[in-house]
């Protein structure tokens, strides 16, 4: 079937097999390898993409439920080759040690920070509840978080 | 991991989806948030020869109060549910469970439709709705009928739905009274089925002196989402009390079938059920004005 979907902004066109899984055909059709595959048992969160805005298992989602809709993966976060606040603070913040969850778990972000600017700890541990990670133990994600709120927030706000 | 192949398609209205159903037999799959089922088909689990894509199909995921009752979309995403100010007006059982139901990402597409018709006993839904006394309106080429909630869940994973049939909305009794409700759940961590999971709904007469209304259903300790019946009748036409709540929480243990597992012993999680039907109870009382 003739899937065509808006990508990071890009219209990009393919042939794929319905059984074919959004995770498979981002990585291997459309080569944007950002995103990754953990589990594969809608469990791990890993291949978190926002589709349409949402964040959603790319593992747990055929390519053609995607046909005509838009996609954010990792690759996307980048504007004019500038890092995102979510990215900076993630790099400043030590918010990744080996490095596998952190495109889903900033895409979290991305999408938390969109809905609510100043989350609470509570609240950004709920949000990425879904999301596990086996190396960070999740302190410096949820730093790496707030401090991309504060960021993103003008001087003075929410003091 | 790859499903077996399979034909797809994706039709616009619910009529063409009917026709559809009808014309594919029994081979045919609903594919709504998808979020049970793909995984069944990865595992190869299920393996049907069509997947019907009800997602472009517009208006199944209303959630509107209506003819007495509160309408819920077969369509409607757990987390639409979360967010919904009229879920929170309406219906506390159900405010109550949809946090709780798998995870953020699972919750964004899963569907309160689909984990019904999934039949799962270790959904949430099912508790919540038999617990409610909703009902399931289902639709094929042929008509409309709707179906008690306490005739829906058969067996492990099987509905009273056909293979023609779309489950296209839920009815669910608006409050008459003062009343209350509740879901509680215990996982081992986020995403996990329930270990136990339990909801309770309760309405009081008037004069808040009396139980006018009793739900209390059980998750993951049968084959199905367990109805509590005895601890239900145990409760109507009383006054609402500690007494008479530890006396229907050890009735709802008794209906309780649960097997040891890596979650827990059965013995565990019917003591499990018992302290949650209890504190369910308080809680709904205390909404209801009887603190």
């Amino acid at each position: 079937m003739k899937v065509t979907v808006t990508i990071n902004g890009t219209e990009r066109e393919a042939d794929v097999e319905p059984r074919v899984l959004l995770a498979d055909f981002i990585r291997t059709q459309l080569g944007l390898t950002g995103t990754h595959i953990g589990c594969d048992t809608t469990s791990c969160g890993v291949c978190t993409v926002l589709l349409d805005g949402t964040p959603v298992k790319s593992c747990t989602v055929f390519a053609v439920q995607a046909d005509g809709r838009s996609i954010t993966t990792v690759e996307g976060l980048r504007t004019d080759g500038e890092l995102s606040a979510v990215q900076r603070a993630f790099k400043e913040e030590h918010g990744l040690q080996c490095g596998f969850c952190t495109p889903a778990m900033m895409l979290v972000a991305t999408d938390l920070l969109e809905s609510n600017p100043d989350p609470s700890e509570d609240e950004i541990r709920w949000a990425i509840s879904g999301n596990l990670c086996r190396c960070t133990g999740y302190v410096n994600i949820v730093k790496a978080i707030q401090a991309a709120a504060r960021s993103a927030q003008p001087v003075g706000a929410g003091e | 991991m790859y499903p077996a192949a399979f034909d797809y398609v994706a039709p616009r209205t619910v009529d063409e989806t009917l026709a559809i159903l009808a014309d594919r037999g029994e081979d045919v799959k609903i594919l709504a948030g998808g979020q049970s089922l793909i995984p069944m088909m990865k595992l190869r689990l299920a393996t049907p020869e069509t997947l019907v894509d009800i997602n472009r199909v517009p208006g199944l995921d209303a959630v509107e109060v209506a003819d007495g009752h509160l309408t819920v979309g077969a369509l409607t995403r757990h987390n639409d549910i979360v967010s919904s100010e009229i879920v929170s007006a309406e219906n506390h059982t159900m405010a109550a469970a949809a946090p709780w139901i798998s995870d953020p990402l699972v919750r964004n597409l899963g569907t309160v439709g689909g984990s019904l018709a999934h039949s799962d006993p270790q959904g949430d839904w099912g508790s919540v709705m038999l617990a409610c006394g909703a009902e399931m309106v289902a639709r094929t080429t042929r008509g409309q009928r709707t179906i008690p909630v306490d005739e829906f869940f058969v067996d492990l994973f099987t509905s009273a739905l056909e293979p023609d049939e779309l489950l296209t909305e839920i009815h669910v009794p608006r409050y008459r009274g003062p009343a209350g409700g509740t879901y509680l759940k215990l996982e081992r961590k986020v995403g996990d089925y329930a270990t136990v999971g339990v909801a309770v709904h309760l309405q009081l007469d008037g004069a808040r002196e009396r139980i006018e209304q009793a739900g209390i259903a059980l998750t993951a300790v049968g084959p199905k989402n367990i109805k509590a019946v005895d601890a239900e009748q145990a409760l109507l036409g009383e006054a609402p009390g500690e007494d008479l709540f530890a006396e229907a929480a050890e009735l709802a243990a008794a209906a309780a079938e649960p097997r040891t597992d890596v979650r827990g012993s059965a013995d565990y999680k019917r003591s499990v059920v018992s302290t949650f039907v209890r504190r369910g109870l308080s809680r709904a009382a205390g909404q209801a004005g009887r603190g």
